[in-house]
C-alpha cells in the first residue's frame, strides 16, 4: 500500500462514525474500497495527461476535521458579496460554522443545510440521491469525497418553488498547524419547475495550505433551473480538485458559471448529463493564472435524448510560467437527434513561458446534429494596443483594459448583477494597475 | 508646431519614406495628397508612433521636442491626435470611458485638474452635436458594430473632445458618403482655429472642396515633391498624378 493513500485510510479510521445509517456508512466503505483499489490518477490516464497531481498526492493532508478554528467576522466580510441578501452557509476548514451562517425563514418546503446535519436525520430523498451522480468509479478523488463525506450542503428545492434569494455557499480556508484537506460534498436536488441560483465560492485566507476536494450532484426534474456559480478563489499554495455532476431530465436548464482564479494546482471537473428531451446546460468559464499555478479546466456533456441543448464558452488568461488545461468533450449519442452543441475556448497569452494545452472533443453519434467547436491561443492585439496608446492611455493600462476587456467577455452576459459586479472587481484585481482600471470601468 | 526634416523610414524593411521635408505652422492646414503607395499613411504612423515603422534617418521636431523620443501616450498628452484611417474595432472597451480617460490622462500629464463626471458629461454633450454623433454610440465598446461612417465620425468626435494642438486626419473621407462626408468635414471645420494646426492626408481632392487648406503637398515616392496652394489639388484633379508625377521627375 503506497503511503499516499495510507494517510488517507488512517484518518477513515479515525473519522468516526457518528451517522449511523446502514446506506450512507455502506456508501463510505464501499467508495473508500474503490479509492484504495484504484488509487490516485497519474498522468498517463488520458484523462489526466497534462495535469499531475503529485503535488498533491505526495503530501500528507490531515482529513480530520479541526473544529476549534475560527475566523472573525471582519476576516469573512471581507471576502463576502458586499449588500447581496442570501441565504449563506459558511464553513471554515471544512467545518459549518452556524454562527456566520444564516439560513433562517427558508420558503416553504425548502430544505437548506449542512450535510452533516441532514445525513444525521432519516432522509429518504437524501438517500435516494447522494452518490448517484457523481461516479465513485470515474475519479479517485471522488470516491475519496464519498468517503469522507460529513460536511457540504445539501438543498432541496420542492416542485414549483422558487426560491427568493440566492444561496451562497462560502467555504473558507485558512492556515492550521499542518496541511489539511477538506471533502465537501453538495448535493441539489430541484423539483418539477423549481428555481434558484446557487454560489459556491471557495476561498483561501493568508497563504494557507491545504486541499479542497470538492464535490457537488445536481438533479435537475423537468423544467426546472438551476443557476450555477463557481468561484474558485483557494490561496495560492493550496490544491484544489472540484467536480461538479449534474443530471437533467425533460426541459431543465443548467447555467453553469466557473471563474477560477486561485490555487496552485487547481482542476474543475463539469459533467452533464441530458437525459430527457428538451434538457438544456450552459457552461461558462474563466481561468486567470499567473506566476507557477497549474489550472486544468474539464468538461464533458453528454447528449442523451434527442432535442437537448449545450453551449459552453470558456476563456483564459495565462501570465508568468502559468499553465492550464482545458478539455472540451461532447459525446452524441444515437438516439440523441436534433441536439445542438456549441463550443469555443479562447486563451490569451501575457507572456513568454505561459502555456496553455486546448482540446475540443467532439463525439458524434447520431447523424442529425447541430454541432460547432474552436480553440484559439493568441496574444494582446498590436491594433488595439496602438489605437488606445494613440488615445493618451499608457501602455501599461491601455494592456490591463484589454485583458480585462478579454475576460470580461465572459462575465458581463451574467445576468445576475450581485454576481457580475463581485466578479468584475475579482478580475480587475488580478491585473496590474487595477485601480486605474476601475476607475475606467466603473462610472 | 511640426518640423519634419529629411525623413526615411522603412516598413517591413523596405524603405517608403526617402527624404520628406514638411513644416506646419500653429493654425494652419495642410493637405498631403498623392497617389496609393506613395507613403502617405506612411507619414501618419511614423508621427504618430505605430510600432513596426523603423525611422533610419531624418528627424522630426514637434512644439520644440524631438518627437521620437516620445512613446504613442506621451505625443497624445503633448497634444498629437491621429484620426485612423481604419479605426480598430475594441469589444469590452467602452467608448465614453475610453473618451473619459484619455481627456484625464491628457489633463493630469498637463498638470491640470482632472474632469470629474459631471464636467465630462457636459463636455461630452456639448461636442457630440459638432459631428451629430448619436448618443447610443457612445455606451457602446468602441467602434464596435460602427458602420464605416460611424467609425470617422467617432475619430472626429474624439478630436473634438481631446482638443489636440496637432490632428492628422488619414484618409478621414474614404468610406464616406455624400452626407457623412459634410457632418466630418463641418465638425472638422469647426474645430479649426489659430492655435490649431491640421493635415489632412488624402487621396482625392473632393475632401479639399469641405475643407479649404492652406497648403497643398503632393507626395509620390516617398517625398514631397510639390507645394502649392489650394488650387494646385484642383490641378491634381483635372490632370491626375501621373501628370505631376512625369512633370516634377523631367
Amino acid at each position: 500500500m503506497s503511503t499516499e493513500i495510507q494517510n488517507y485510510l488512517n484518518d477513515f479510521e479515525q473519522l468516526g462514525n457518528d451517522i449511523k445509517s446502514d446506506w450512507f456508512s455502506e456508501q463510505r466503505h464501499s467508495a473508500l474500497s474503490l479509492f484504495k483499489e484504484s488509487g490516485f490518477p497519474g498522468t498517463r490516464q488520458e484523462n489526466w495527461k497534462y495535469t499531475d497531481t503529485r503535488p498533491i498526492t505526495k503530501k500528507a493532508f490531515s482529513s480530520l476535521n479541526d473544529q476549534g478554528i475560527s475566523i472573525n467576522n471582519d476576516d469573512i466580510d471581507a471576502v463576502r458579496f458586499k449588500d447581496l441578501d442570501c441565504y449563506e452557509l459558511v464553513f471554515i476548514n471544512g467545518v459549518y460554522s452556524e454562527e456566520h451562517s444564516h439560513i433562517n425563514d427558508l420558503p416553504e418546503n425548502v430544505v437548506i443545510e449542512n450535510m452533516a446535519a441532514a445525513l444525521g436525520k432519516d432522509n429518504e430523498l437524501l438517500a435516494k440521491h447522494l452518490a448517484q451522480y457523481a461516479d465513485n468509479n470515474v475519479s479517485a478523488f471522488t470516491a475519496l469525497n464519498t468517503a469522507f463525506i460529513q460536511h457540504g450542503t445539501y438543498i432541496n428545492i420542492p416542485k414549483n418553488t422558487v426560491v427568493d434569494k440566492p444561496i451562497n455557499i462560502l467555504y473558507l480556508a485558512k492556515d492550521n498547524t499542518q496541511p489539511f484537506a477538506t471533502h465537501p460534498r453538495n448535493l441539489i436536488v430541484m423539483g418539477e419547475h423549481s428555481e434558484a441560483t446557487l454560489i459556491e465560492s471557495y476561498v483561501g485566507l493568508d497563504h494557507a495550505n491545504y486541499f479542497t476536494n470538492a464535490v457537488t450532484e445536481v438533479s435537475l426534474s423537468a423544467s426546472s433551473i438551476l443557476k450555477h456559480y463557481k468561484i474558485q478563489q483557494e490561496s495560492l499554495n493550496a490544491y484544489h480538485i472540484g467536480n461538479l455532476n449534474v443530471m437533467q431530465d425533460k426541459d431543465s436548464r443548467f447555467e453553469s458559471n466557473s471563474i477560477s482564479l486561485g490555487g496552485s494546482l487547481v482542476r474543475n471537473d463539469i459533467h452533464g448529463h441530458l437525459a430527457a428531451e428538451g434538457a438544456n446546460i450552459i457552461m461558462n468559464g474563466l481561468y486567470m493564472t499567473s506566476d507557477k499555478q497549474h489550472v486544468d479546466n474539464h468538461t464533458r456533456v453528454d447528449h442523451l435524448k434527442p432535442n437537448t441543448h449545450s453551449s459552453e464558452n470558456y476563456r483564459g488568461v495565462l501570465n508568468g510560467k502559468s499553465r492550464a488545461v482545458f478539455n472540451g468533450k461532447v459525446v452524441v449519442h444515437p438516439q440523441a437527434q436534433k441536439i445542438e452543441a456549441h463550443q469555443n475556448n479562447a486563451n490569451l497569452l501575457l507572456s513568454d513561458d505561459a502555456e496553455i494545452d486546448t482540446k475540443p472533443e467532439l463525439e458524434i453519434y447520431a447523424d442529425d446534429v447541430k454541432c460547432s467547436h474552436g480553440a484559439t491561443v493568441g496574444q494582446l492585439d498590436e491594433n488595439m494596443l496602438f489605437y488606445l496608446r494613440s488615445r493618451a492611455i499608457d501602455e501599461e493600462t491601455a494592456r490591463s483594459l484589454l485583458t480585462y476587456a478579454f475576460a470580461d467577455e465572459v462575465i458581463s452576459d451574467i445576468s445576475f448583477t450581485p454576481v457580475k459586479n463581485r466578479l468584475e472587481y475579482l478580475i480587475i484585481g488580478q491585473l496590474p494597475d487595477a485601480e486605474l482600471i476601475r476607475e475606467f470601468t466603473n462610472e | 508646431m511640426l518640423k519634419i526634416e529629411n525623413l526615411y523610414a522603412k516598413v517591413d524593411n523596405k524603405e517608403i519614406l526617402k527624404g520628406l521635408n514638411l513644416s506646419v505652422n500653429a493654425g494652419e492646414v495642410h493637405a498631403i495628397m498623392g497617389p496609393n503607395g506613395s507613403g502617405k499613411s506612411t507619414l501618419a504612423n511614423v508621427l504618430a508612433g505605430r510600432n513596426g515603422y523603423e525611422v533610419t534617418k531624418g528627424s522630426v521636431e514637434y512644439d520644440g521636442k524631438d518627437l521620437f523620443e516620445l512613446a504613442p501616450e506621451e505625443r497624445a498628452w503633448a497634444g498629437l491626435f491621429l484620426a485612423f484611417q481604419y479605426p480598430v474595432e475594441i469589444p469590452g472597451v467602452n467608448n465614453v470611458y475610453l473618451l473619459k480617460a484619455a481627456v484625464n490622462a491628457i489633463r493630469k500629464n498637463r498638470g491640470e485638474q482632472e474632469l470629474d463626471a459631471v464636467e465630462f458629461l457636459t463636455l461630452v454633450k456639448e461636442k457630440m452635436k459638432l459631428v451629430k454623433m448619436k448618443e447610443d454610440l457612445l455606451n457602446r465598446s468602441v467602434n464596435e458594430g460602427f458602420s464605416g461612417g460611424e467609425k470617422k465620425r467617432n475619430e472626429i468626435f474624439q478630436m473634438a473632445v481631446l482638443e489636440p494642438k496637432l490632428a492628422i486626419l488619414d484618409e478621414t473621407d474614404s468610406g464616406l458618403d455624400i452626407d457623412a462626408l459634410k457632418i466630418v468635414t463641418e465638425g472638422v471645420n469647426s474645430l479649426r482655429n489659430e492655435e490649431r494646426s491640421i493635415i489632412l492626408v488624402t487621396h482625392y481632392q473632393r475632401l479639399l472642396d469641405y475643407i479649404k487648406p492652406n497648403h497643398v503637398h503632393v507626395l509620390s515616392n516617398g517625398k514631397i515633391i510639390k507645394s502649392g496652394g489650394p488650387e494646385l489639388a484642383l490641378e491634381l484633379e483635372e490632370k491626375g498624378y501621373d501628370w505631376i508625377v512625369e512633370t516634377e521627375a523631367a
